[in-house]
């Protein structure tokens, strides 16, 4: 059973160039429904590219993102963006505003709730990550792993069918990055749907169903996590393996 | 011990001084608050909107803004005081019967002000960290909606300094409406020390106006810097330890 209203996603074909930067070449990533996928790969290969691409921060040249079976390519980006979580690898929490604030905003301005509505259910997200305390603070008087699960109980706090996490845990000091992605493991676990740009092979290996392994804007190898890290096909897979682990 | 006699008679005859100052307070303090204020409003007011062309993605609203900021940052404010003051006030009174010269003094100064405050807030809006406006649109804002509620309020609580001492350049340069012709009602500061300095053939009016001026802006630049200091050191004393450790891991990771 799965606590979360999650959803599948596949994107197809994506192209994506920066003049004549030629970033994404043709990838193919389908996530279904409650399942983590991560995606690995060299610095600049265009992993958190890709993750802009699928909620459409930035546009494609060509290719298609399919959102629970219909394209959404057509819809009102904003409004698809409401129905995927982001999560970043500098926090970005909205320094002028307290934590409550922070995860009540989009609530109050894009749900519609009323402001008791939606400090409640802020409240509650808070909870979850554990950080209820701190709901009056202002992110600068939190830590790094504090501030991040902030940042995920924002964006869960919009109930997202699908979450990214772009390199989450990388700006973490070491001791901060377990809780960060124990929380993960959680969501992971309770059937949300994930896509997960990480350098952290062990939560790669340990705790997605399917590893996407990217270099120079194509999909080298995609599988379950023993077929790459354990049999690693691809020349470039085991160099860059070698290179991590 | 003459010369020193003439100097002090000519700068701090404390009579003269005392016969202009209660003039000064009813009617030359309002009138320049008013001209200063207003200007300074209005000037914030078109100076967030000249920001938001400076940065948007339409070049031809990028090259207005552009255009106005260099032209009205450029231009000394006699200059254009005087040529909307005196240009413009016939056709104002032709249209509209008009002939306080504080609108178009306030125009004047406005589009002075907006042309510094938009660049004022441009700098700031752009020293927003990109991120603020990448969480905002992921979480399903629009460009507009991300930029009124997150961008822009961290943009303008960057520069409120700048923004203070652009506050008292308006309050100096409402002297300049002198130029346009006041009746004794409209007369601000500067006017009413002038007046009576021309009268009596005596400075001290003019020295009383500069004290009066120095009360005025002189805190001002202390609130500059008590904002500028609290907006540096509020923050560093709340940092928590383990804020501190990730800093440094930060760095070490670099």
């Amino acid at each position: 059973m799965s606590e979360f209203n999650s959803g599948s996603l596949t994107a197809s074909n994506i192209h994506l160039a920066f003049g004549s930067n030629k970033v994404l070449r043709g990838i193919d990533l389908h996530v279904p429904q409650g399942t983590t996928a991560s995606v690995i790969g060299p610095s600049g290969s265009g992993k958190s590219t890709l993750l802009r691409v699928m909620n459409r921060l930035i546009e494609p040249d060509q290719g298609d993102i399919v959102l629970d079976g219909k394209s959404v390519l057509k819809d009102n980006p904003d409004e698809l963006r409401r129905r995927i979580g982001m999560v970043f690898q500098q926090f970005n929490l909205f320094p002028h505003k307290t934590v409550l604030q922070n995860v009540s905003l989009a609530l109050v301005k894009l749900r519609k709730m009323s402001k008791d509505q939606a400090n409640a259910k802020a409240l509650e997200q808070l909870e979850l990550v554990g950080l209820a305390h701190k709901a009056d603070a202002r992110p600068g008087n939190l830590s790094g792993g504090q501030q991040q699960r902030v940042a995920i109980a924002r964006a869960l706090a919009m109930e997202p069918e699908v979450m990214f996490f772009d390199e989450a845990t990388s700006a973490l000091d070491p001791e901060l990055v377990k809780g960060v992605l124990a929380l993960m493991t959680d969501l992971s676990k309770g059937g949300m749907t994930m896509v997960v740009v990480t350098h952290e092979m062990g939560f790669s290996r340990n705790v997605s169903d399917t590893v996407t392994f990217m270099d120079a804007g194509v999909v080298v190898e995609t599988g379950s996590p023993e077929e790459l890290f354990t049999a690693p096909k691809t020349d470039r897979l085991k160099g860059f393996l070698s290179d991590v682990l | 011990m003459d010369v020193l006699e003439q100097f002090l008679k000519t700068f701090f005859d404390w009579q003269a001084m005392g016969e202009v100052v209660p003039q000064m307070l009813t009617v030359g303090l309002p009138n320049t608050l008013i001209l200063a204020a207003s200007s300074a409003i209005l000037g914030c007011f078109f100076g967030l909107i000249l920001a938001v062309m400076g940065i948007s993605r339409n070049p031809v609203s990028r090259w207005i803004a552009r255009v106005y900021t260099d032209i009205f940052r450029g231009l000394p404010a006699i200059l254009v005081i005087v040529i909307i003051g005196i240009g413009l006030g016939p056709i104002l009174r032709q249209l509209t019967g008009i002939t306080n010269p504080f609108p178009l003094a306030i125009f004047a100064l406005t589009l002075m002000a907006a042309a510094y405050i938009g660049e004022i807030f441009r700098s700031g809006i752009q020293s927003v960290d990109k991120g603020q406006l990448e969480a905002s649109r992921a979480l399903g804002f629009s460009y507009g909606s991300a930029m009124i509620l997150v961008v822009i309020p961290q943009g303008i609580r960057r520069v409120l300094p700048a923004l203070v001492n652009q506050l008292i350049s308006l309050i100096k340069e409402s002297s300049l409406v002198y130029l346009l012709g006041v009746t004794a009602t409209q007369r601000e500061i500067y006017r009413v020390a002038n007046d009576s300095a021309a009268n009596s053939g005596n400075m001290s009016p003019l020295i009383a106006a500069g004290v009066l001026y120095l009360c005025m802006t002189v805190p001002l630049t202390h609130l500059v810097n008590y904002i500028d200091k609290r907006m540096r050191e509020g923050k560093a004393q709340k940092v928590e330890p383990d804020e501190k450790a990730a800093i440094i891991g930060k760095g070490a990771q670099a």
